[in-house]
């Protein structure tokens, strides 16, 4: 008698391709990314062990961008940026880019207000951190999530 | 060599804070994209970008490839006395350029 493939191998067979193309899909898909626990090791290297803590800084970003190749950012420190109180540094970081250093400001009381701002890139949807370190040596952080519809990175080269 | 748009008011009030807007025409290469033949583009980014009044540094920044491409950085200063500006940008594969813009105070 003629054996059949019964029910029980086809789908056996099925999906150990479908895992198989799964898997394939994963690895080649996948570019190199940051995760959050680099974006916190790479904020250590920067700042230090010291204590972050949530406040004073307000970091401006929109919610959801179309194209994540220039993304307007915005930075605003609370401080009277006099010679004994001031802002020292401004640092960004992301969660989920490449690599997670973004930019370094460094200002001090000659800047007159702490307000600073550029464009950068993000890979995909993620949080954006920014740290500043005071004359007195204290960080203070802010942290703004945003949508990125068009990732950067993505297009073709030459 | 880069071209370098600089909007600085030409003239200020002593004491005033005075906003400054920078902007440098690079690619900014990141080095984590390939070709289709899938070799890597080499990094080619401005790494530093250094502002000084009349001699003394007052903005500093140290970029890293998720800066877009054709830097743009808004900052501002005390105008405390009639001078220049110097704005320099370094970076890779030897990569410099410098801009200056005058400021008279009152």
């Amino acid at each position: 008698m003629e054996r059949r493939t019964s029910r029980r191998d086809f789908l056996k067979t099925a999906g150990g391709i479908a895992a198989g193309l799964g898997l394939g899909a994963v690895i080649t898909v996948e570019p190199a990314r940051a995760t959050p626990a680099e974006m916190a090791e790479a904020i250590r290297k920067v700042v230090g062990s010291a204590r972050v803590t949530p406040g004073k800084v307000t970091l401006d970003l929109p919610p959801l961008i179309e194209n994540g190749n220039a993304v307007p950012l915005t930075v605003t420190v609370e401080s009277p940026m006099t010679e004994a109180q001031h802002v020292r540094a401004v640092h960004v970081f992301t969660e989920k880019n490449p690599q997670p250093n973004v930019v370094s400001f460094h200002l001090g009381p000659r800047a007159g207000r702490a307000r600073v701002a550029t464009r950068i890139r993000l890979a995909d949807s993620q949080n954006v951190v920014a740290i500043c370190e005071l004359s007195d040596g204290s960080l203070w952080s802010d942290t703004a999530g945003i949508v990125v519809t068009l990732a950067a990175c993505l297009e073709d080269g030459i | 060599m880069a071209s370098a748009l600089i909007n600085v008011p030409a003239r200020a009030k002593r004491g005033e804070i005075i906003e400054i807007k920078t902007l440098i025409s690079h690619v900014m290469e990141t080095g984590f994209r390939r070709t289709q033949l899938g070799a890597v583009i080499p990094r080619d980014i401005i790494r530093r970008f250094v502002c000084t009044y009349n001699g003394t540094e007052v903005f500093r920044a140290e970029l890293h490839p998720a800066i877009a491409a054709n830097p743009f950085i808004v900052f501002s200063t005390v105008a405390v006395e009639s001078g220049t500006l110097v704005f320099s940008w370094t970076g890779d594969h030897g990569f410099s350029a410098t801009e200056t813009a005058a400021i008279s105070v009152d």
